[in-house]
């Protein structure tokens, strides 16, 4: 129990899984992009929200994030969500001037 | 066998350079670090000086416009990155495990890598003095001024990727830090009684961390325009200059509270001590530390208000910069809650904390008077804002600076400074500091605008300008008064003992200087202000250690990371790294390889040599 | 803290029980957030800015980074097989799956170094303007005999505009930080052959650990950046 209190980690077969689950939205993606430009409008959402999920997927079974101590979430969070902050921030201020 | 070596070694010991270039004793680092940023200080008070100098008559000839712009921008990046940011690294080390009760940092040998490279940062950043051309566009340095062929010199390159290299020290030193402060906590020292000093050391680092991407991608953006002719702040390709002061100021925002915060620190902890009282609030005071850190990043366009950004943008940071009083001015109280109805000692540490209060104050005031925009748009550039500035950073940072060196010399050398040499030392420093900048006000508000190497006659500014010059050099008098008295002191001080103060916290129960190993015995924390509770408490039964208690211990059984060549090695690759990057890429790369080899070896080498006992 | 560890230098007890190094590199990881997320904000404040092309949808390819993407995210699943197989003290697997995401990862780095190159070369089918407001530059012979399209350079550097300037820096920095990545799995899978890999299995594989969470780290940027530079940049434009 000394170094660092190991939680009970997934096994591989969940690693395969999501594996599995990341390439197949990456096949989505692809496809998606070259679908109709009529549906140009809904990609960029589309996108957006699979993106999303496979970060989230790295970062909760790959990362063990989802099993670990509370506080790397804090670090990782707060940094991602101070980047996100910058970024807004930024475009809109960006965009007030353009 | 591990020799016991204070942090200023003994001539009886047998120490030598060698000890210090292998050193990973944080107390050892912290010296280095206080050594360094004094010398730097000094250089950047001379820089002052001869800028004042030219700016005592109108029309002065002592220096040429080109010279003065070098001057104010390497006084500005000299003080804030070479002195004030290094001189709270200082106090970081000497004081942070002490305080929590832990024997060195969390990574000894990283907290040696962050002294070495901030150290060959320095030397990149002042190469310019060497080879005739420093930076010269002000600190902030505005793109497109920044660009190559606008500015040819290899001054900004200096400036490129010295920052940079600075940059890494902070990050590699803050990380240490808030690792060492969350995870090396003595058995008991709940985050709720952490000393104030500890919790704004954290959010300084965090601030540190979060706050140095920022710059440096900045940087990064602009050597690759100046070397590989990209365009990231090139017009003529549709770049915006603009966003070269918004990552500036994304960073430079933070970064002013990275100077500040650890002050707010050295102050929570000299008056509870010198007023025998506990910290009033203390809850109050930590979160509005948090609070402040967290602030610290919705302002930063405040400093663009004459940019054009529009009136919501205007608007929306003039409120949340005015929000900052808030928290701020919550801390003054509590300072001063805790003054009053104390028994008050007016030694010279609180002498300089209660000067920072009123010096504070001051600055904090004309700070509000800017955060209102359409006021600002006449304050812009004027030497309202260097008023405002300097009242905040020497009346703040470094009146704090100079508290928490008379507070805890003692700690450190065993010697107090002389309190007769330091009451002159304090109110020379007031006398001065006042003369020097409060005139500023008065300048900025009739219309004399800063950065400009001289001004004409019968503007009605040679009064005050004569005035501020004054001041300036008593005030560089009275720091020489300083050097004298610490040099004096460290031979000749009268010997402190353990405890002169009648301290609070955990650093006092030891021995001054420290044995290497800090604690003989990790002590057990049952409430805030811990020593305290030990000798005067309401019977926890917790018996301070004796003095004497530590003397058969020396040592015994405790492993404490052995010294390293690798730290600086490795740091040394980035220096030569550094330099090739302004002159030869092949260079880069030897420094590349030389920083490469010493990580390897580095991992390889264990914390504590095996056989050391 | 009561300890009963045998290592020699134990006195490693932390307040909170988390390993100081894995504690740094989740910090040193919210830091890379903002570094990041500083050159990302950089590329969409400048995205469509650019005065000249070619712009992204003139030479991404999103077949060719689809299959990239896909190689990078592979490699995490290696990573983190090698990581399981060497904190149950499987030194033979572990050393097969670090070897297998170094080599996916350096496949990565080809594919980058690929691309990079294919966007200097590109070329592009221009309409051939009417003979009189034609440049000088425009190769004679290209628009000669009535033709009315006619090929050129349309390269892309580093140099070209904002788009490559911002392209590059982004990609450039995260190619770097793969590069890093490849050299730290390489030296744990050399160092794994020193006194049969107990040294990376003593500590319940937290060597592997550390470059695992930083290789996972690298490939969520990449994610970020596929989705926002590839597949909207070029649905964008």
């Amino acid at each position: 129990m000394e170094h660092g209190r190991h939680p009970a980690h997934p096994t591989p077969m969940t690693y395969l899984k999501v594996a599995a689950i990341l390439a197949i939205v990456t096949f989505i993606e692809w496809a998606i992009f070259f679908a109709p430009e009529s549906m140009d409008s809904i990609k960029l959402t589309v996108f957006s929200v699979l993106s999303v999920m496979k970060f989230a997927l790295v970062v909760m079974f790959y990362m063990h994030l989802k099993f670990d101590e509370r506080l790397f979430s804090m670090f990782f969070v707060g940094g991602l969500t101070l980047a996100s902050g910058v970024i807004i921030a930024l475009l809109v201020l960006f965009q007030a001037l353009l | 066998m591990a020799t016991i070596a204070g942090v200023f070694s003994r001539p009886t010991r047998p120490t030598g350079i060698w000890a210090w270039i292998s050193t990973v004793d944080h107390k050892k680092i912290g010296a280095l670090y206080g050594v360094t940023a004094f010398v730097f200080f000094l250089v950047g008070g001379l820089e002052a000086l001869i800028m004042r100098l030219q700016l005592a008559r109108a029309e002065h000839g002592i220096v040429s416009a080109e010279v003065f712009s070098q001057l104010f921008t390497m006084h500005a990046l000299t003080m804030i990155f070479l002195a004030i940011m290094p001189l709270s690294a200082a106090f970081f080390n000497l004081v942070v495990p002490l305080m929590i009760g832990a024997r060195d940092v969390a990574f000894p040998r990283l907290n040696a890598f962050s002294y070495w490279v901030f150290l060959l940062g320095a030397f990149i950043l002042q190469t310019g003095w060497i080879v005739g051309s420093s930076p010269n566009t002000g600190w902030f340095a505005y793109a497109p001024l920044t660009a190559e062929s606008f500015n040819p010199s290899k001054g900004m390159d200096f400036y490129v990727v010295g920052l940079g290299v600075l940059g890494v020290s902070s990050v590699a030193a803050a990380l240490n830090f808030i690792i060492t402060i969350i995870n090396m906590r003595a058995p008991g020292m709940t985050l709720m009684r952490l000393p104030v000093f500890i919790w704004m050391t954290l959010v300084t680092s965090f601030l540190l961390v979060t706050a140095m991407p920022v710059i440096t991608v900045g940087l990064i953006e602009l050597y690759m325009d100046r070397t590989f002719g990209m365009n990231f702040f090139n017009v003529d390709a549709g770049a915006d200059v603009i966003l070269w002061q918004h990552l500036f100021w994304v960073f430079g925002h933070p970064e002013v509270y990275i100077l500040i915060l650890p002050a707010m620190g050295i102050i929570s902890e000299v008056l509870p001590t010198f007023s025998r009282k506990p910290l009033y609030g203390y809850p109050v005071v930590v979160l509005s530390g948090i609070t402040i850190g967290f602030m610290g990043w919705a302002v930063w366009s405040h400093h663009m208000f004459t940019v054009g950004l529009g009136p919501i943008a205007n608007s929306v940071f003039a409120i949340t910069t005015m929000f900052i009083a808030v928290p701020t001015g919550i801390k003054i109280f509590n300072w001063i809650g805790t003054l009053w109805g104390g028994s008050v000692d007016l030694k010279t540490a609180p002498l300089f904390a209660i000067g920072f209060i009123f010096l504070f104050i001051v600055g904090g005031l004309s700070g509000v008077m800017h955060a209102i925009s359409p006021s600002d748009a006449q304050q812009q550039d004027t030497y309202f804002i260097v008023a405002h500035i300097h009242y905040v950073l020497f009346g703040g940072s470094i009146m704090a600076v100079f508290a928490g060196i008379y507070y805890w010399f003692p700690k450190a050398t065993g010697r107090l400074l002389s309190e007769r040499v330091g009451k002159w030392h304090f109110w020379l420093t007031m006398l001065g500091m006042n003369l020097a900048f409060y005139p500023m006000h008065f300048l900025g508000l009739d219309g004399m605008v800063r950065r400009n190497y001289t001004y004409p006659e019968g503007m009605g500014w040679d009064f005050w300008n004569m005035v501020s010059t004054i001041g300036a050099f008593i005030l560089g008098f009275a720091t020489l008064i300083f050097v004298h008295n610490f040099f004096r002191s460290l031979r000749k001080g009268e010997i402190s003992g353990d405890d002169p103060w009648d301290g609070r916290t955990l650093e006092w129960s030891i021995p001054s200087p420290p044995p290497e190993y800090n604690f003989a015995v990790i002590p057990t924390v049952h409430g805030r202000d811990a020593f305290w509770e030990q000798k005067h408490g309401s019977g926890h039964g917790v018996h301070a250690p004796a003095g004497g208690a530590y003397d058969h211990d020396e040592g015994h059984g405790i492993h404490m990371p052995s010294p390293s060549i690798l730290p600086l090695i490795t740091s040394l690759g980035l220096g030569i790294a550094g330099y090739g990057l302004v002159y030869s890429f092949p260079v880069a790369i030897l420094g590349a390889a030389i920083t490469m080899f010493g990580t390897y070896a580095w991992s390889m080498e264990p914390a504590t040599a095996p056989d050391e006992h | 803290m009561e300890h009963t560890e045998a290592a020699p230098h134990a006195e490693h007890a932390t307040t909170t029980g988390i390993d100081h190094r894995k504690m740094l590199i989740w910090a040193f990881l919210g830091s890379e957030c903002m570094f990041f997320g500083s050159l990302i904000a950089t590329y969409l404040v400048y995205y469509g800015q650019s005065i000249s092309g070619p712009g992204p949808a003139d030479v991404l390819d999103i077949n060719t980074t689809t299959v990239s993407t896909f190689v990078l995210l592979m490699s995490s699943l290696m990573m983190v097989l090698s990581y399981s197989a060497i904190s149950k003290g499987d030194v033979k697997r572990f050393r097969v799956w670090i070897l297998c995401t170094a080599i996916l990862g350096s496949t990565f780095l080809g594919f980058q170094f690929f691309e990079f190159t294919e966007f200097a070369h590109h070329h592009q089918e221009f309409e051939c303007p009417p003979a009189l407001d034609r440049p000088a530059q425009y190769p004679d012979t290209a628009c000669m005999d009535g033709a009315t399209h006619y090929e050129a350079n349309y390269g892309l550097t580093p140099r070209t505009n904002l788009f490559g300037s911002t392209f590059f820096t982004l990609t450039g920095f995260h190619g770097a930080h793969v590069t890093v990545g490849v050299i730290w799995l390489l030296s744990l899978f050399g160092y794994s052959f020193r006194r049969r890999g107990e040294d990376l299995i003593r500590d319940g594989g937290l060597n592997v650990d550390l470059a695992a969470l930083y290789w996972h780290f690298v490939d969520i940027v990449w994610i970020v950046i596929f989705t926002v530079v590839y597949l909207i940049g070029v649905t964008v434009a």
